[in-house]
């Protein structure tokens, strides 16, 4: 069998989940004796290409072309088309980007096959590759398997594998393929623009050590305030969860998922959020993680050290006032 | 502007889920709207007020899902199509697909929305498949949406607090990121035009549409846990004191 990674760059950057997803590619090509490939698409990614040589990989494909300069769905799509069919790989292997989320599924549907995405991890039963994924926003999980013939394409979620597990080549270089595909700019139909940041973000989560966030449960605009003494109490951050700052309750500069940043506190305390995937993602590598829900099967449990299955406004005043008393 | 919005019904969002096999027990619990679909559809009506048009509500799935496109159509959508499936849940993305783009491939629409991910199955690819399958150009996680002559300018979320314009031909295909617009409730006047409002049903038999299923969920199942909790009991009180001490002394986070 031959898993194919297809890795991520934007300029002159790595997106890290690539390697995330190396690893598993690795992992799963150890258990069932298959041989792992690992692509970089774009131009000018020679520097790319050769970091990935260094890997414990069978070859590096580089696919070079100047309308893969940026990146669009159909020059990504056609370009990947054609090389998955040349190098006849089995297993075709993403890291669950915004951007894979944008065109693997039309890659996977090109030649007629499924996806599997947002993956967690794999099981091989007998040879036979079973996909973990969550569904019912991580409530459960599924265990998904592919029908029919490959390729197969999967993608796995930030976090589910960690990329200092990737193993590097133990004898020299491995070979980088150059490929040429055939692409034209008619064929592109987005235009890409300008890349922006909205105004700069004042508050850096990243570096708070203590953060207290709050989600759906604190119900409405008013009841911040009581989240707000719980931090303050604390000397901690103020974050939130998507849909908080969706509401405008909270500013979006505050939000701690996959949309907004990605955070590894000294302690995390999650107010009435449940632990969709989306902001588990953001916040799953704090090293102490208390959940206070009423949902006692609330997903957010799954990852919490300590828990507190209860009402979070009898609970947050009550916090406060002992997290004062113990200055 | 003609606009075809695909809206999924799933269970509601605090319904007790029993799991049966690959699926859960659908007696007895609640079902909704998808809140990503909501933004979608609310995307819809504004461009349709803005520069007129038609708003059409597809969805798939059983009897129940009727409730869900009269729901859009209160709101101010002006037709349903409902593809009666009770297998629904069954199908993988890209058989589900297949029969969203049949259902519409005649529509001649300008512009087909979907939410960004549906909140039951989370699989993320309708809109995406939707756009492969009528060859129609695609953009996804909209946070904006400029309507020009014949193109659209859209402002799409990366990730990490990046965002990008991107120009794309009508037309199109593009998947709606959550939070996007302020969703408006349907009206009493809204409620009672929408009962004069056709729902045409179609199935997939009549589509010509098959299954070939590219992947199959053989089970679903309550996560294993990987950390181990330690849950705190008794009145608000007692939990607030016993949590700060264990931050204090056991975790020495605080």
């Amino acid at each position: 069998m031959k898993i194919l990674v297809i890795t991520e760059q934007r300029q002159g950057k790595w997106n890290n989940t690539s390697f995330e997803t190396l690893a598993a590619a690795q992992q799963i090509a150890a258990a069932l004796s298959a041989t792992v490939s690992v692509l970089v698409i774009g131009k000018g990614v020679d520097a790319f290409a050769a970091e990935l040589a260094g890997k414990n990989v069978s070859e590096v494909l580089q696919v070079e072309n100047d309308l893969l300069a940026d990146y669009t769905p159909d020059g990504y799509c056609i370009a990947l088309k054609q090389v998955i069919e040349s190098a006849k790989a089995d297993l075709v292997l993403f890291p669950h980007t915004y951007q894979v989320r944008d065109f693997a599924p039309k890659l996977a549907a090109s030649l007629g096959k499924g996806m599997v995405g947002d993956c967690i991890g794999y099981r091989s039963e007998g040879g036979k590759l079973v996909f973990i994924r969550q569904m019912f926003q991580g409530k459960t999980a599924a265990d998904v398997t592919f029908l029919g013939d490959g390729p197969w394409f999967a993608s796995f979620q930030s976090g589910a594998f960690r990329a200092d597990q990737v193993t590097t080549a133990a004898s020299g270089a491995k070979p980088i393929q150059k490929i040429t595909v055939e692409l034209k700019a008619e064929q592109i139909r987005t235009k890409p623009l300008e890349l922006f940041k909205e105004a700069k973000s004042a508050v850096d989560l990243t570096q708070a050590p203590l953060i207290v966030a709050v989600g759906r449960g604190i119900k409405a605009p008013e009841n911040i305030p009581q989240a707000e003494a719980v931090a303050k109490a604390m000397g901690a951050e103020l974050a939130a969860s998507r849909p908080i700052c969706d509401e405008g309750w909270l500013p979006m500069e505050r939000q701690i998922g996959s949309s907004g940043q990605t955070v590894a506190p000294k302690l995390y305390l999650a107010l009435g959020i449940s632990g969709a995937i989306q902001h588990v993602v953001g916040m799953k590598g704090a090293r102490t993680i208390v959940a206070i829900n009423k949902d006692q099967n609330a997903p957010i449990f799954e990852i919490a050290d300590y828990g507190v299955v209860g009402d979070i406004f009898e609970i947050m005043p009550a916090l406060t006032e002992e997290l004062l008393k113990a200055k | 502007m003609k606009i075809i919005v695909c809206i999924k019904q799933v269970p509601a969002k605090d319904a007790p889920l029993t799991i049966t096999g690959n699926w859960i027990k659908e007696s007895d619990i609640g079902f909704e709207m998808n809140e990503p679909d909501s933004f979608a559809l609310e995307e819809a009506l504004r461009l349709k007020e803005k520069h007129g048009g038609e708003v059409v509500a597809l969805s798939m799935g059983p009897e129940r899902v009727k409730q869900t496109i009269k729901e859009a159509l209160a709101k101010g959508a002006d037709r349903g199509i409902h593809i009666a499936d009770d297998h629904f849940a069954q199908l993988d993305p890209l058989s589900s697909a297949s029969a969203l783009a049949a259902a519409v491939k005649n529509e001649s629409a300008d512009l087909i929305l979907t939410g960004l991910q549906s909140d039951d199955q989370g699989f993320g690819q309708t809109g995406v498949l939707l756009a492969a399958l009528l060859d129609r150009p695609h953009a996804t996680l909209i946070m904006a949406i400029e309507a020009g002559e014949g193109k659209l300018k859209l402002k799409r979320e990366l990730e990490a607090g990046w965002f990008q314009w991107i120009e794309c031909p009508l037309p199109a295909v593009l998947t709606i990121q959550s939070g996007i617009n302020k969703v408006r409730y349907a009206t009493l006047k809204g409620i009672m035009a929408a009962k004069k409002k056709e729902i045409a049903v179609l199935t997939r038999e009549s589509l010509g549409v098959g299954s070939q299923p590219t992947q199959k969920v053989e089970k679903i199942y309550v996560p294993v846990k990987t950390k181990k909790t330690e849950f705190l009991t008794g009145t608000p009180k007692e939990v607030a004191a016993k949590l700060v001490e264990k931050l204090r002394f056991e975790a020495r986070v605080i």
